[in-house]
């Protein structure tokens, strides 16, 4: 049996950057990209957002990675050439990919434009496409993707600083918006202000929301409240402050993915109050059901967005001026960069720079 | 020199109550206060036992103020009302649940949610407005504020009808709230624990138009989900491949289990976007697995009985769908018999305790 050979699978010449094992070192990759189907698009990259999950994926910290691994959820680029089907774009185009690159396209949740919820969701990334061949993401100079899951960037925004809206950018929106914490006046908790929080500040304030950042760095302060707009900040450490804060807020999107205990979220919240969470700790949580009663509180999650809704983000994000704040590298960079975002390190997501710095 | 329980009160009352955390209960001489303005004064016919008159006896909770006398699920006939009640008069058949007071000013008691003011009043273990403790409803005679009394239907059954004040209003609630009664057609609600709960939430959800499946620990109890009560099908909790059969394919799940028990089979059973809709009150913390909450969009909810509108909508939405709950009438003599068996789950699915019957005698 002959082993596959990204280089050799498809027609059109492809080059990008690799994990190889759980190191998750990444180096130089030639690979192969399919030819345009008449449904599909294909774009040249010209930035890719480096997300949080690349980093999990690389080291396959949650066990699901094969290798070669090509990251890269947050792509933006100018398309090249379209299908003979498609409808939606043309040459020249300002495209972006998120999260999925296909789904089933008949269930309930395809019909319900929550793609993002079909059980057969093809990941961008690490995931297996129709043809049986091995996804490999935006960190590469070349995309082909069906048009249904590619969404136009409005030109306001500018690209670099859009990009990370594909993944942190719908992660936040969807839930402000499914769970009903998009309303004027609401008062909303945002726990964590790395790529996610950040983002989800900028949103919840346009949509009308006081905004509080619950961190556990009192550092964040400062920045929180003057750069991102956020009207107070909570150190959750600090049991004074958020014995002070009990019975609050209306909703809180934690965007932390580390196990940390909810009850004194749960706290926070007014009666009907709702804590949706974004990121998904690898053990349970404790979950005190009192105060779940006693208040009729909702523990919810949610995760990415649908294709319709991820359009939907993007004009809005246009309509208020909503960019992610970023750091452009260069692809040599990007090693360093997956070690200072393991770290932290980062204000507060780093973009690379595809177009002009990776070349094979 | 503080008053006794005798004296506190002008109205002479007698029940049956527990003195320490042993929870055994025996008779118990207090009183009342006199029938005020707002008031009417109940001769007390049945009242039901609920699990959480056990917790509350044995203090598993941990704020128990002895002496108890417990019973939320209170069913008689009125005999005196004060001046300013029109809505009941001598010889109307009424009902009394979980609550008593509350502050009847504050933005949930103004939307009918007096079941979330901060300072409602519970019908028994609270201390009300003047600083005495309130007793409930395994008693002779109760005196209670017009508004937080219910007009029991006509068509309804006094001891079959008693349980629904809580058990009934307790289900009833959130299954409104979380839209189980929007679109019912073709959605399909899982019901864990056939008990005291459990049972009412089967027929009201039948009678909402859902699908019903239970899900329960006891294979034996299969026979009377879908025999008895009309639930469409059973599943045994602990058996994974019937879980994993049913896996995705439920809108809602209320679970009544007070118990401390695993949260991730239930959750595999709900569709993208369920609801688990969690009633019971366990001692400890649930562990709660997050991946399924955020791979599926489910989410998972309390709810803490319903208003005073709402339990009379209950009542009346029961009395039109014929749905009572399944009793067994124990004189009160019986009650420490009846909470041992509780206990063990030995009952279908509710023990009403005859009080005027008892008290004749």
């Amino acid at each position: 049996m002959v082993a596959n050979q990204p280089e050799k699978e498809n027609p059109v010449p492809a080059f990008g950057l690799a994990a190889r094992d759980q190191s998750g070192v990444l180096s130089p990759f030639n690979f192969s990209r399919r030819a345009t189907g008449e449904k599909d698009v294909k774009f040249k990259v010209i930035y890719c957002g480096i997300c949080h999950s690349d980093l999990h994926m690389i080291k396959n910290e949650w066990g699901t990675s094969t290798y070669p691994l090509v990251p890269g959820h947050e792509i933006v680029g100018e398309v090249t050439e379209v299908g003979s089907q498609v409808e939606k774009f043309k040459v020249g185009d300002r495209v972006g990919v998120g999260c999925i690159v296909g789904s089933c396209r008949s269930c309930d949740n395809c019909s319900n434009s929550i793609e993002n919820y079909c059980p057969k969701m093809i990941l961008t990334y690490a995931g297996t496409y129709h043809d049986g061949t091995v996804t490999y993401g935006g960190y590469s100079d070349v995309m082909v993707c069906d048009e249904h899951f590619v969404v136009r960037v409005p030109d306001a925004l500018p690209l670099d600083a859009a990009a990370p809206l594909l993944c942190a950018g719908i992660t936040l929106y969807s839930p402000l918006r499914y769970y009903g914490l998009d309303k004027p006046g609401i008062h909303l908790g945002i726990v964590g202000l790395g790529g996610l929080g950040h983002v989800g500040v900028k949103f919840a304030k346009a949509m009308g929301a006081k905004v509080t950042v619950i961190s556990t760095s009192p550092a964040k302060k400062q920045e929180a409240i003057e750069r991102h707009g956020a009207d107070s900040f909570l150190v959750s450490r600090d049991q004074e402050q958020m014995k002070a804060a009990m019975g609050t807020l209306d909703g809180i999107i934690d965007t932390v993915s580390a196990v940390h205990p909810i009850m004194p979220l749960i706290g926070l919240l007014k009666t009907h109050g709702k804590l949706v969470l974004v990121g998904a700790p690898e053990k349970p949580l404790e979950l005190p059901v009192f105060p779940l009663l006693m208040g009729r509180k909702i523990v919810g999650g949610s995760c990415i967005g649908g294709m319709k809704e991820t359009q939907e983000m993007l004009d809005f994000a246009a309509k208020h001026n909503i960019t992610a704040d970023i750091e452009v590298i260069s692809a040599d960079y990007v090693n360093t960069a997956m070690q200072r975002l393991e770290k932290g390190d980062v204000k507060y997501r780093f973009v690379i720079d595809v177009a002009k710095t990776m070349q094979a | 020199m503080a008053k006794s329980p005798e004296t506190e009160h002008p109205q002479r009352a007698f029940g049956w109550a527990a003195r320490d955390p042993s929870g055994v209960l025996s008779p118990f001489n207090f009183s009342r206060r006199e029938n005020g303005d707002e008031d009417v004064t109940i001769k007390i016919h049945f009242c039901g036992i609920c699990h959480s008159d056990l917790h509350s006896i044995k203090n598993e909770w941990g704020i128990a103020r002895y002496p108890i006398v417990p019973g939320h699920e209170i069913v008689g006939i009125v005999t005196k009302s004060g001046t300013n009640v029109s809505k009941f008069k001598e010889g109307d058949r009424v009902g009394v649940g979980v609550m008593v007071g509350s502050c009847r000013s504050c933005d949930y008691c103004n939307q009918q949610l007096e079941n979330y003011c901060p300072k409602m009043t519970f019908t028994y273990g609270s201390i009300d407005r003047d600083g005495t403790p309130t007793y409930g409803g395994y008693s002779d005679i109760i005196v209670v504020d017009q508004h937080f009394v219910v007009r029991f239907p006509d068509s309804m059954p006094f001891d079959a009808g008693a349980p629904l004040l809580c058990a009934g209003v307790t289900v009833y609630s959130p299954m409104k709230y979380y839209g189980m009664a929007d679109e019912p057609a073709g959605k399909h609600l899982g019901v864990v624990g056939l008990g005291g709960l459990g049972h009412v939430a089967v027929k009201i959800g039948k009678a909402f138009g859902l699908k019903v499946t239970v899900i329960s620990h006891s294979p034996g109890k299969e026979g009377e989900a879908v025999g008895r009560l009309g639930a469409d099908g059973f599943l045994v909790s602990s058996d994974p491949l019937q879980i994993k059969a049913a896996s995705g394919s439920m809108d809602y799940i209320i679970d009544t289990v007070s118990a401390v028990h695993a949260l991730t089979p239930l959750l595999a059973l709900l569709k993208t976007n369920g609801k688990l809709i969690t009633l019971g009150l366990p001692d400890k913390p649930l562990e709660l697995p997050i991946a399924p909450l955020v791979l599926g969009r489910k989410l998972v909810g309390g709810s803490d009985i319903g208003g005073m509108k709402e339990t009379q909508e209950m009542l009346d939405f029961c009395a039109k769908h014929n749905i009572t709950a399944d009793v067994e009438v124990i004189p009160m003599d019986q009650v420490n018999v009846a909470m041992a068996r509780l206990a063990k789950s030995d009952v279908r699915y509710r023990f009403v305790i005859d009080v005027a019957n008892y008290l004749s005698k």
